[in-house]
């Protein structure tokens, strides 16, 4: 089964991630910011992540910088999945390796369409 | 109720071949409630009371709009567009190296993420491309939808179905919580009004045809009708695209499957079909009337 690690700092957003990600066949590891998500890539890097911009301790763009330095961390898929909705922002996320984009609010179809993007569905 | 809800389902299938089956009265509610608080009418039965009336045509286009009007998607189910991109596109280039040029009709384009969906490819390829002209020709049935089709502009949640963020980044541009198609992708596609069940031999010849998720809504007669007459505006080598959950298994023998590609078909070869009255007919270009036959669940 794949892991997708959910990382956003809204429980309730990562609830319903998790439903939906379930649904589809993946198995969920849940970090509230960015150090915690980096902590769980360290011990054992998932095969997707799903990321919120704006976290406190360590947003999503630092943790993934961090992450693509890491070993094995230019493996994970990456999709963020934020408010952030203007075309800087997106051009920033990609530039920094992220692999697919995510504007909330979201819905299951476009949630699993993503994934399908990016070849993890 | 029922006497309304049957002059509703003749009339919606006279002037759009739309089969509406019981199950799916739900729509009805939920697609006409507003039609008739845009007009002023206290609920269904004043709009169907006033739609049976001489001299309502506008309102009758309303509500055959609304009922129509299907969501559409950028890719939508992704394979075949990969079709076109691998096979399609690389047979039209060869195939009409000396014209340089091919048709592509979108024949129920809806909001025209179809063939905008195609016309992005294209620029993908336009190294293959080069100065070969490609023609595409979006027409649906409702003015309304293609008024949106035209202008390109798509909500924030449009542009997250089917369309990968590299495409939103490069053929997009942003206007607050809206997203407009760029204007050389605007200007590949020409956008008509046309319903299915009128003639369209007018618009000529295609070399691939897109009818996809419109002959489910039609009865069988009516299918096997639109199947004889799209048979007509194909070449031999033509490309006709199909629905996920269409087939012309069972409605008519002019067509089989391309092999390999889930979704196309292609014109039989006249070789193979038995009746040489057939055969005749076929160098004429037209359909033969015994390509017809009956008897599918679809």
């Amino acid at each position: 089964m794949k892991k997708c690690l959910v990382v956003d700092d809204s429980s309730v957003i990562r609830k319903v991630a998790r439903r939906i990600l379930e649904d589809i066949g993946f198995e969920i590891i849940e970090a509230e910011d960015g150090q915690k998500a980096l902590d769980a890539c360290k011990a054992s890097m998932p095969d997707a992540v799903l990321l919120d911009w704006n976290m406190p301790v360590m947003d999503g763009l630092e943790f993934l910088a961090k992450l693509r330095e890491e070993e094995g961390g230019d493996e994970p898929i990456v999709v963020f999945c934020t408010t952030e909705n203007d075309v800087a922002h997106i051009t920033k996320a990609i530039r920094a390796g992220a692999n697919e984009y995510i504007m909330k609010p979201f819905d299951r179809e476009i949630l699993s369409a993503k994934f399908q993007e990016v070849g993890l569905v | 109720m029922t006497s309304e809800y049957d002059f509703l389902k003749k009339f919606l299938k006279s002037r759009s071949g739309l089969v509406l089956s019981d199950e799916k009265q739900y729509l009805v509610e939920s697609r006409l409630l507003p039609v008739a608080r845009r007009n002023n009418l206290n609920g269904l039965s004043e709009l169907i009371l006033a739609i049976s009336k001489a001299g309502s045509m506008s309102l009758q286009s309303d509500v055959v709009e609304a009922m129509t009007t299907n969501e559409s998607f950028f890719f939508r189910d992704k394979r075949p567009f990969e079709s076109f991109r691998n096979v399609m596109l690389p047979h039209l280039l060869d195939a009409r190296k000396t014209r340089r040029s091919a048709r592509i009709w979108c024949a129920a384009a809806s909001t025209g993420q179809e063939p905008y969906s195609l016309s992005m490819y294209l620029k993908e390829e336009k190294a293959k491309v080069g100065t070969f002209r490609f023609e595409i020709i979006g027409t649906d049935i409702s003015t309304e939808v293609l008024e949106k089709a035209r202008t390109g502009i798509y909500s924030q949640f449009e542009v997250q179905r089917g369309l990968p963020i590299q495409m939103l980044l490069k053929y997009f541009s942003q206007q607050g919580e809206l997203w407009q198609m760029a204007p050389e992708i605007r200007a590949m596609v020409q956008w008509r009004k046309l319903n299915l069940l009128e003639n369209f031999s007018h618009l000529g010849e295609f070399d691939i045809i897109f009818c996809r998720n419109v002959l489910i809504y039609f009865d069988q007669q009516t299918k096997i009708d639109v199947l004889n007459r799209i048979y007509r505006q194909l070449p031999d080598d033509g490309f006709l695209v199909l629905g996920a959950a269409e087939t012309v298994v069972g409605l008519t023998d002019g067509f089989e499957p391309y092999p390999e590609l889930r979704g196309v078909y292609r014109k039989k070869k006249t070789a193979t079909q038995p009746l040489n009255s057939r055969s005749k007919l076929s160098n004429t270009g037209r359909a033969p009337a015994q390509a017809l036959v009956g008897g599918s669940r679809l």
